[in-house]
């Protein structure tokens, strides 16, 4: 007769358990400040399109302390986001070669940092100069 | 026994939307949530005809329709798969209505109004 | 022993299905040197301490994949684990989270067996070769592109590192997958389109949220995180092209 037993563990609070499980979840986490300020970035299309005083009422109601409280907030979610989706990406594309040899994860990750340097300072250039 | 899965829509508009997130939106919250209502750059930057003259072209409206819906994609991609993370096995397709179904209004909606602007 | 000797305490999760309704951790002291591993650590447990203590191990030397255990909540070969690491804290040792414990330290592994044999881990040629024809050539740069992923040995702490697999033992897991994408990345293989039907299911790459833990725990360097997620882009393109070639269809 057969005295097996096996035992399954729970996984109640698995998240918590482990550093890098943490850190999962707080990268999980920032979609929350994403989407928020997707559907504040869309009220703002739609005051818009409703004409001035509409959306001079929008940029009025980010000047809430409140408002400002979660855009900082969002900006670092919006930051961590970007920090580990560069560490993740060379996982996801397929294997880059140059001259025959692999091309290290490394520069993969600091090409992006590059990119993403380039990107945000021709928005801002537009944004702000234009 | 395997039957294909229809995740590729979903993760690919949750790929494309990371990756406006990425390169995009620290610039965009910077600039409409913490610079121009503090005042450290003049309001002119977001004034009313400026925006409303960006919406009008088709350059315009394209930019404006990828950075409001691609990152709601992103969003409640995370948000759905973060629910079974955290136990809530069930109602799986109350959830996936409710938030597939948020992001795509989140679409249709700026399209429309872009389209009429 | 030598007198420069220290003790370390080991906590072990016991387990006996016999007696036991639920697991409960067992403190001993142990003796060491420096260059005693964990494993070597447990082995004193069961020759001096309490013999009824079980473990799996083989080889000792980090290429047979049966030492793996919890150790202080990290997914290790204990073979290639030392007791001087820790010292002078204690050390917690468990049976590889995820998977059900069959007795202290010996996990009930036959899920991944059963998921490994379901990927077929082994080059199915697209017609049979006569010797005369020479062998297979392959070139380095072939060869590059699966290598990394040959390097699995089946420990399964990659297993004990992905709480997806915990959360749905239905999902094929970081390993099968590594290994699944070494053959289908093969020259030499072309089984591909029917091991891309077990990778475009649900319980396929689609299990993975990228927690990314099992590349960092694996002690081969293997990366299935890797493997598992240049197959979503794979299994993407498969969904959509599927509408202009029905080859890949189900």
């Amino acid at each position: 007769m057969s005295t097996r037993k096996p035992y399954v563990r729970p996984m109640t609070g698995w998240w918590l358990k482990n550093p890098v499980y943490i850190r999962y979840i707080l990268r999980e986490s920032t979609a929350v400040f994403v989407g928020i300020y997707a559907v504040i970035l869309l009220i703002g299309l739609i005051r818009l399109s409703s004409g001035e005083a509409a959306w001079n009422g929008w940029i009025d109601a980010m000047r809430s302390p409140g408002a400002i409280l979660f855009h900082c907030v969002a900006l670092g979610a919006a930051v961590y986001h970007a920090i580990t989706w560069f560490a993740v990406a060379p996982k996801v594309m397929p294997p880059l070669y140059f001259k025959g040899e692999k091309v290290p994860v490394e520069k993969l990750v600091t090409a992006q940092y590059i990119l993403a340097g380039v990107i945000y300072l021709v928005l801002l250039g537009l944004i702000l100069w234009s | 026994m395997h039957k294909r899965s229809n995740e590729p829509i979903v993760w690919s508009l949750f790929g494309a939307g990371g990756v406006v997130v990425a390169y995009s939106m620290p610039v965009f919250i910077l600039i409409t949530g913490i610079a121009v209502p503090m005042g450290i750059v003049s309001a002119d930057v977001l004034a009313y005809d400026r925006l409303a003259g960006f919406a009008a072209g088709w350059f315009g409206k394209l930019f404006l329709l990828v950075i409001i819906s691609l990152p709601l994609w992103q969003s409640v991609h995370r948000i759905f798969l973060s629910l079974h993370d955290f136990g809530i096995t069930g109602g799986e397709v109350f959830f996936r209505v409710v938030l597939y179904g948020a992001a795509l209004w989140g679409t249709l909606l700026p399209l429309y109004l872009l389209i009429g602007m | 022993m030598a007198n420069n000797e220290k003790t370390i305490e080991i906590e072990v999760l016991r387990y006996r299905p016999e007696e036991d309704d639920k697991p409960f951790l067992q403190s001993f002291k142990v003796p060491f040197t420096d260059d005693m591993s964990v494993l070597q650590g447990v082995q004193y447990i069961k020759d001096y301490l309490d013999g009824s203590v079980s473990f799996r191990w083989s080889c000792r030397m980090a290429i047979c994949g049966s030492c793996g255990m919890m150790i202080n909540g990290v997914p290790k070969l204990s073979c290639k684990t030392f007791l001087r690491e820790y010292y002078p804290g204690k050390i917690t040792l468990e049976a590889l989270k995820h998977f059900p414990i069959e007795k202290d330290l010996v996990i009930d592994l036959s899920d991944f067996i059963g998921k490994l044999e379901s990927i077929k881990p082994y080059i199915v040629p697209d017609a049979p070769r006569a010797l005369e024809e020479g062998e297979y050539l392959q070139t380095p740069r072939q060869l590059d592109r699966i290598a990394q992923f040959s390097s699995c040995i089946n420990c399964m702490l990659c297993y004990a590192a992905c709480p997806q697999y915990g959360l749905k033992p239905e999902y094929l897991g970081p390993a099968a997958i590594a290994l699944l994408h070494r053959y289908n990345e093969d020259n030499r293989d072309s089984a591909k389109a029917e091991r891309m039907q077990l990778l475009n299911a649900h319980e396929g790459v689609w299990g993975c949220t990228l927690v990314g833990y099992c590349s960092e725990v694996c002690p081969k360097d293997v990366d299935p995180a890797a493997a598992i997620n240049r197959n979503k882009v794979n299994s993407t393109i498969d969904y959509l092209l599927r509408f202009v070639a029905p080859r890949g269809g189900n």
